[in-house]
């Protein structure tokens, strides 16, 4: 065989076997917890833009969600009731409508009389930073703007992701940092 | 012979006219009262769009809350007079190229397309490489049957040695 197809045939099988190695490494990354929160900025629907690296200082509370989610349902009174319990103690809740429609969207916002942030994530590009897996997600990060944790599920009095006094715990965990 | 040429010609017409309505018959588009029914037209859409938040589901099958309320977003677009691209094109500004069946042909994403052809042609190369040198190895003689022929001085000599053992 010549020299040059056996240099070709190495060179495609090693371009192979590293797309086989990203696609792995791929697959198993999980959503961070620690480290520089991923920057990004949102839009709401009501069209006031803001980038998270802005709010360093403050604690902010990131949470992805969707109106077609149940157990979304489930947690927003009661993030929406934090979030008026600690709007004016340096505290910011970002909401990340994930994979959405905007009608739908706004009937949500609407029915659990959400007044927070809220804006769609538009070409998913928020997510993929986070590499949320479904949502209810829910991000925390701290004043030095390093993320503190996260939520992969819904908070909830009866939830084994994270209860509402868990949360609350973890927010005057941070505002105290 | 005047009459035996103008009797073939109106054959040839006539065959042709024939072929002509069968034509207009197979390719006809599909003629609607009112219109194609746009639930067809926003299934048709779907089937080409993916659920993105159920894996490998396409948006024309898919039962969740999620799909449906894309479904009717397709229907209010086609109905404000979008065109399917336009359609195609806002679902992946909103929801990223993962909502399309096959990564859009642009940057990175041509990879996808060109490494199983390329692939293939090597494999074809080596193929083709491994029979020639096969081929090679079998040089005239290596073989029964190849072997040359024998001299016919030689042949006899053989026979005659071989009488006398």
């Amino acid at each position: 065989m010549p020299r040059w197809v056996q240099t070709v045939v190495f060179g495609a099988v090693i371009v192979i076997l590293i797309f086989f190695a990203l696609g792995l490494r791929a697959r198993g990354e999980i959503q961070p917890s620690t480290g520089p929160a991923p920057d990004f900025q949102i839009t709401s629907f009501e069209g006031q833009t803001i980038k998270l690296s802005e709010l360093r200082g403050k604690v902010v509370v990131i949470n992805f969600w969707a109106s077609w989610c149940p157990p979304c349902r489930d947690e927003a009174p009661f993030l929406e009731r934090t979030w008026r319990q600690y709007k004016d103690r340096g505290v910011v809740f970002l909401g990340v409508d994930y994979v959405d429609t905007e009608t739908a969207a706004k009937a949500y916002l609407k029915e659990f009389n959400v007044t927070y942030f809220n804006g769609p994530d538009i070409g998913s590009e928020i997510s993929r930073k986070y590499r949320i897996k479904g949502v209810p997600e829910t991000y925390f990060v701290g004043k030095d703007g390093n993320l503190a944790g996260n939520v992969l599920g819904p908070i909830a009095n009866n939830s084994s992701f994270m209860t509402e006094r868990q949360f609350i715990q973890k927010l005057e965990e941070l505002l105290a940092k | 012979m005047r009459s035996k040429i103008e009797n073939r010609e109106s054959k040839i017409l006539f065959a042709l006219l024939i072929a002509l309505v069968i034509a207009g018959w197979l390719f006809a588009a599909p003629v609607y009262a009112q219109g194609p029914n746009i639930d067809d037209e926003v299934n048709r859409i779907a089937k080409g769009l993916y659920c993105p938040v159920c894996p490998n589901t396409p948006l024309d099958v898919c039962n969740t809350q999620a799909c449906i309320d894309w479904r009717a977003d397709i229907k209010k677009m086609i109905q404000e007079g979008k065109s399917e691209a336009q359609i195609r094109d806002s679902f992946v500004a909103r929801f990223g190229p993962q909502v399309l069946g096959a990564p859009p042909a642009e940057g990175f994403n041509w990879l996808a397309y060109v490494m199983i052809p390329a692939v293939i042609l090597l494999g074809a190369v080596i193929v083709w490489y491994t029979m020639k040198a096969w081929l090679v190895k079998r040089t005239p003689g290596t073989v029964p049957g190849d072997a040359p022929e024998i001299p016919p001085e030689y042949a006899e000599r053989i026979e005659k040695e071989l009488k006398e053992l």
